[in-house]
């Protein structure tokens, strides 16, 4: 229904297609830029670059949140910095990131992996911090060292913590993205637009805005997927 | 605390020996110098009001507590059910029971287990499909796979309703009759200490303050007078007035 109208009210000229362009014209725009590639090449590299930090900063965030969660040593030491941090909003550290690791390809990755980063540390540590006491005493009483609890006690039960905290940081990376890649970019879904808005490229902006609300809503689609296969035991009482 | 398992067994050594146990929280003496010894296949009921510190001289005993001072050795191997399940819920209920659980013929053990709980059918499910009672069961089941000679039960049907906590009871005395495990029952049930135990001890303000045999024979029910002035001098004990 809103796609209609939106689509009658450009057709009537009561938006001004340099305003906003008809979703038609705008998914035309769209098969003729995956036609020759361009929309292609973009993705890729923003693709890229959300995978990369992704992976650094949430691994990054996965080991300390384990420690943290687990050592007294590692509490005191690792949590304290990381509530400090926290509070600073991570995208207004682009400037300082600029003089860090100049404006390239590490800009980008540094300001996803830094969103990344505290969803899945803070979930990672509630995670394991909130796992039932009792649980863990009646899996040493069934004979299960200090690993075998890890194994059976402590990642199952975290489990479901750390999906959320994935959840939270690929969005984090998708907001993360967008910024960076309006900072001298070459390529990515950002630069489009950038320079689409520079020619007044209205129907390529607002592609643009569309494959990233895509991107989001795939990947949170595909998490939701794994969350249900991996934590079927949540689900229990609706199976039966 | 020195708290330790003993791998030689003897018919003749008691299956449990502790010695002065001591606990304090901070300024508050929980535990004030228990002795306590349980023979093999000998039940014996740790009687108390709410409290009292038999729970945490379950725990100690079980090895759980390691600011306690004091001796304690169980020669053999002992196995714990506790209050609640403490079923770990992201595993299958035969995975829980096979929880740890070494040597060979695993999955044979675990059906036989659960098939002496009456749950064989169950194996499958998830701990939170099943019912308070049918978790207890698993849970006991749990304790029968390791073939324990000692079982600390730490209120074990107290969260039960009083009909489950029945056919607990029975299910209990049946398995018991069957492997011969020794046991340590901690409740606060004066009829289910009578119902279970060869021995009882009452706990209060942190010593053994008194012991008392059960001599009821095996078939034992609430209806035997002698059933009846054990359970009175209990409760008089326990400062419970009986009229």
């Amino acid at each position: 229904m809103l796609v209609l109208g939106w689509e009658l009210a450009a057709r009537t000229g009561l938006l001004a297609a340099e305003k906003l362009p008809a979703p038609s014209d705008v998914l035309a725009t769209g098969w003729r830029l995956s036609r020759d590639g361009t929309l292609g090449i973009h993705l890729l590299d923003s693709l890229t670059r959300a995978g990369a930090g992704l992976l650094i900063g949430g691994l990054l965030a996965l080991v300390l949140g384990t420690v943290a969660g687990l050592l007294r040593l590692g509490d005191d030491l690792v949590d304290p910095p990381v509530q400090m941090a926290r509070m600073l909003p991570h995208l207004g550290l682009v400037p300082l990131l600029i003089i860090w690791v100049g404006i390239g390809e590490s800009l980008k990755i540094s300001l996803v992996a830094l969103g990344a980063f505290f969803p899945i540390y803070f979930n990672t540590y509630a995670g394991i911090r909130d796992i039932d006491e009792r649980l863990v005493e009646a899996a040493r009483t069934c004979g299960l060292g200090q690993a075998a609890r890890l194994r059976h006690v402590v990642l199952p039960g975290a489990l479901p913590s750390l999906f959320l905290g994935l959840r939270l940081a690929i969005g984090a990376a998708w907001l993360s993205l967008v910024v960076g890649e309006q900072v001298n970019a070459q390529t990515g879904i950002g630069f489009l637009m950038m320079e689409a808005r520079e020619f007044s490229q209205t129907d390529v902006v607002v592609l643009g805005l569309l494959v990233y609300a895509l991107l989001g809503l795939i990947s949170d689609l595909a998490l939701r997927v794994l969350e249900r296969r991996m934590l079927t035991w949540r689900r229990g009482l609706r199976a039966t | 605390m020195a708290s330790r398992t003993a791998g030689h067994l003897s018919s003749t050594a008691p299956v449990l020996s502790a010695q002065a146990v001591r606990r304090a929280f901070g300024p508050t003496v929980v535990l004030a110098g228990v002795d306590l010894t349980i023979a093999r296949g000998e039940v014996v009921a740790l009687l108390g009001g709410s409290g009292s510190g038999k729970s945490t001289l379950l725990r100690i005993l079980a090895g759980l507590d390691r600011e306690a001072s004091g001796m304690s050795v169980v020669h053999g191997t002992a196995a714990v059910v506790f209050q609640e399940h403490r079923l770990l819920p992201w595993k299958r209920v035969a995975e829980n029971v096979g929880l740890g659980l070494t040597g060979a013929d695993g999955p044979g053990r675990i059906r036989r287990a659960l098939a002496e709980v009456g749950l064989a059918e169950r194996h499958r499910a998830w701990p939170a499909e099943l019912s308070g009672g049918q978790a207890q069961r698993v849970a006991v089941a749990r304790a029968l796979v390791r073939e324990p000679d000692l079982l600390l039960l730490d209120e074990p049907f107290g969260a039960l309703d009083a009909l489950t906590r029945l056919r607990m009871q029975i299910l209990l005395r049946r398995l018991r009759a069957e492997h011969g495990f020794a046991a340590l029952l901690v409740t606060h049930d004066v009829e289910e200490a009578l119902l279970l135990a060869d021995r009882i001890l009452l706990l209060d303000e942190g010593r053994i303050a008194a012991e008392l045999p059960v001599d009821l024979g095996p078939t034992r029910t609430p209806d035997d007078p002698a059933f009846g002035a054990l359970r009175r001098h209990l409760l008089d004990r326990l400062g419970v007035p009986t009229t």
